[in-house]
């Protein structure tokens, strides 16, 4: 177990931001192939500052191909979020891990079950997009209990008004959607990911993290000269999905962050 | 009004409140980026409910062009047979052939009053597809209806019968390929493309506002059947009213119609491979809380009916609220009953039912013939024929060779 040295997730991404380090976030769908641990574990030495986790779920509605294809290899593999958990549990990748997952796997498990396995697991945050601020109570403490970050979303329809209860009830980092629809790489960096980020930014402290729709290093830098960090997965999954392995992972990772510490 | 108010009116079947809640279930379990548009949607469609002018624009389309009222049908032939009396809420004989043109009108002339210039819909067996289409033609809006693969190879005329009307249809080829898929790729759509699109979803399910907003729509089957039902049978109310379950929206609507003005039974019927309400646990899919079809790690299930419109591993959150309390109850039917009711209600009435309407002749008549406390000799029945069964002819011949 790592929980007694597992990396906070909020401590560690403001630290990172207070020394002038763009924060880089890949994700990995747990469990997608035999060597998701390892590239994990890859990750971290690549430059990131936390890893995202993907429990599979039969129904990712938020998910565009890329990450419905992992999910089902993930779950044709007769991956569980218990079993993602308890592999989590026994690396030590040295960064903080966020899990994200779809509600249903959290209620058919249980709140308190859900958050204590996460914590358990060494897991310091949590991404659950289908509950929007009016929903996530429930969850929001029992993670709160656990010592587990619920990181909420604020997306480009989100009015300003919206904006601050969100970011008051969010935690870890304010996971900013940089585009209207579903994951997905695209060629062009959305007009709507700059400007959600800067409305986010006039409002939080926290560290704002861009993700959907980010798909190399120039447009991870690009979003960065107003955001404090990215997420990046389905460009990551393809590569992964295509059998590049962590050797392509670490290529690519290794690649946005370069471009993020040069600015 | 605020969740629960309902409730302490003792309203059974009355407004869900701003975070649409039907008891524990419901609510609006969508990502950020769509919360906006729900709530969008609910203001208009509040403000459009309250209007006269809204309301008599539907009436008055749904009686010009939907054909409403619709009958209520007495079934001498196959009452004699069942010993019990049975009455039938004709929705075949609406426009497009099923109840689902009452709620796409409605939905229609909401987004057009929004401003929304396009419309998306998923369908299973296609028939809210068809009826999503033509109600995009009627009012020149672009369309796009999602269907499960599997339901395109089995339900070929209503995909020809869609692009006749105008419609693309996108076939759906991920997970089961069935109706759950063609919701979650309509979400999808829609995140996209809310500034422009109205979802128009078919049933009492999804995100709050859409259980309230379909079960508004189509009260008009109950309202008018509680009504007809008290002129045939003087004065008094049926002992059993009876409907299909898929999402559930042909029978919310019956049931909204004599949930609270009568002390009728309400008996919903699930197709038994499709049975969230007797196999299933509360989750959250597709934006509500409700009872699905799942695995012990929370994976939904896949339903498998005969009948591709009941194809689905969840229930509205309203019925699930219904049987929580007692008002409604639900049972199932199986492929093998609801075939021999399809032929028993075209054999003794000159009635070809929709494979879904089928499930609930095949409860009333396993129900009659088994002396179910409901149904003893000489009750009478209301069913809601939900559609008539043209699409399902092919299939059934295929299925009975």
């Amino acid at each position: 177990m790592t929980v007694a040295t597992a990396p906070d997730l909020a401590a560690t991404l403001a630290a990172h931001r207070a020394a002038g380090r763009k924060l880089l976030v890949p994700y990995v769908t747990g469990g997608m192939d035999d060597q998701w641990l390892v590239t994990v574990e890859a990750l971290a030495g690549a430059g990131a500052d936390a890893i995202e986790i993907g429990l599979p779920f039969s129904d990712p509605m938020i998910d565009g191909p890329t990450v419905q294809a992992a999910s089902l290899a993930a779950l044709e593999r007769g991956t569980t979020p218990a079993g993602v958990l308890a592999d989590l549990g026994r690396i030590s990748p040295g960064v903080p891990l966020v899990v994200m997952t779809y509600y249903n796997l959290v209620v058919r498990t249980g709140h308190r079950r859900m958050a204590a396995s996460m914590a358990e697991s060494g897991v310091t945050g949590a991404i659950v997009p289908d509950l929007p601020l009016e929903e996530v109570g429930p969850w929001a403490e029992a993670a709160d209990s656990a010592g587990v970050a619920t990181v909420l979303l604020v997306a480009p329809s989100t009015p300003d008004g919206r904006i601050a209860p969100i970011v008051e009830r969010c935690r870890g980092f304010v996971y900013t959607v940089g585009r209207m629809g579903v994951t997905g790489e695209q060629r062009q960096l959305a007009g709507t990911a700059l400007d959600v980020a800067a409305r986010v930014k006039a409002r939080t402290s926290l560290p704002v993290c861009v993700g959907i729709g980010i798909s190399d290093a120039d447009q991870a830098r690009r979003v960065c000269e107003v955001a404090d960090g990215v997420v990046v997965g389905s460009a990551l999954v393809r590569r992964l999905l295509e059998g590049g392995g962590v050797e392509a992972a670490v290529d690519f990772i290794g690649g946005i962050r370069r471009a993020l510490d040069r600015g | 009004m605020t969740a629960g108010e309902g409730a302490a009116s003792g309203v059974i079947m009355g407004d869900p409140g701003d975070r649409g809640r039907f008891g524990e279930f419901g609510g609006r379990f969508v990502p950020e980026s769509l919360v906006p548009a729900c709530m969008e949607l609910e203001a208009a469609f509040r403000a459009a409910w309250a209007d006269p002018a809204f309301r008599d624009e539907l009436t008055s389309t749904l009686a010009s062009y939907g054909g409403r009222p619709t009958p209520v049908t007495e079934c001498p032939r196959l009452s004699a047979e069942l010993g019990v009396r049975v009455l039938l809420k004709r929705e075949d004989l609406a426009h497009t052939g099923s109840h689902k043109i009452n709620n796409v009108v409605g939905q229609a002339l909401l987004a057009r009053r929004m401003g929304k210039t396009r419309l998306v819909a998923e369908t299973g067996a296609g028939q809210h597809g068809v009826a999503t289409a033509t109600a995009a033609a009627r009012y020149g809006m672009a369309c796009v209806v999602y269907m499960g693969e599997v339901d395109t190879a089995r339900q070929e005329l209503n995909v020809f019968r869609m692009e006749l009307l105008g419609a693309e249809v996108r076939p759906v080829t991920s997970g089961s390929r069935t109706l759950k898929d063609a919701v979650n790729e309509a979400l999808r759509d829609w995140v996209a493309t809310v500034e422009d699109t109205h979802y128009c979803l078919g049933s009492v399910m999804g995100p709050h506002p859409y259980p309230w907003i379909v079960r508004e729509l189509q009260r008009v089957v109950g309202d008018e059947a509680r009504q007809q039902c008290r002129a045939i049978l003087g004065g008094a109310d049926p002992d059993v009213v009876v409907a299909c379950v898929g999402g559930g929206s042909n029978a919310a609507g019956t049931f909204a119609g004599f949930a609270d003005a009568t002390s009728s039974a309400l008996v919903g019927v699930e197709a038994a491979g499709g049975a969230a309400m007797a196999k299933g646990i509360p989750g959250v899919l597709h934006g509500m809380r409700s009872n699905l079809m799942q695995d012990e790690a929370g994976q939904i299930l896949e339903a498998e009916s005969i009948s591709a419109g009941l194809d689905y591993p969840g229930i509205g959150p309203e019925h699930a609220h219904l049987a929580a309390i007692g008002r409604a109850r639900y049972e199932t039917a199986t492929d093998a009953e609801v075939l021999e009711a399809f032929q028993l209600l075209s054999r003794t009435e000159g009635i070809i039912p929709a494979l879904e309407s089928a499930h609930a002749l095949a409860w009333v008549a396993r129900a009659a013939r088994s002396g179910d406390e409901l149904v003893r000799s000489g009750s009478t029945v209301l069913v809601t024929l939900s559609g008539r069964g043209d699409k399902d002819v092919a299939q059934v011949r295929e299925l009975l060779a």
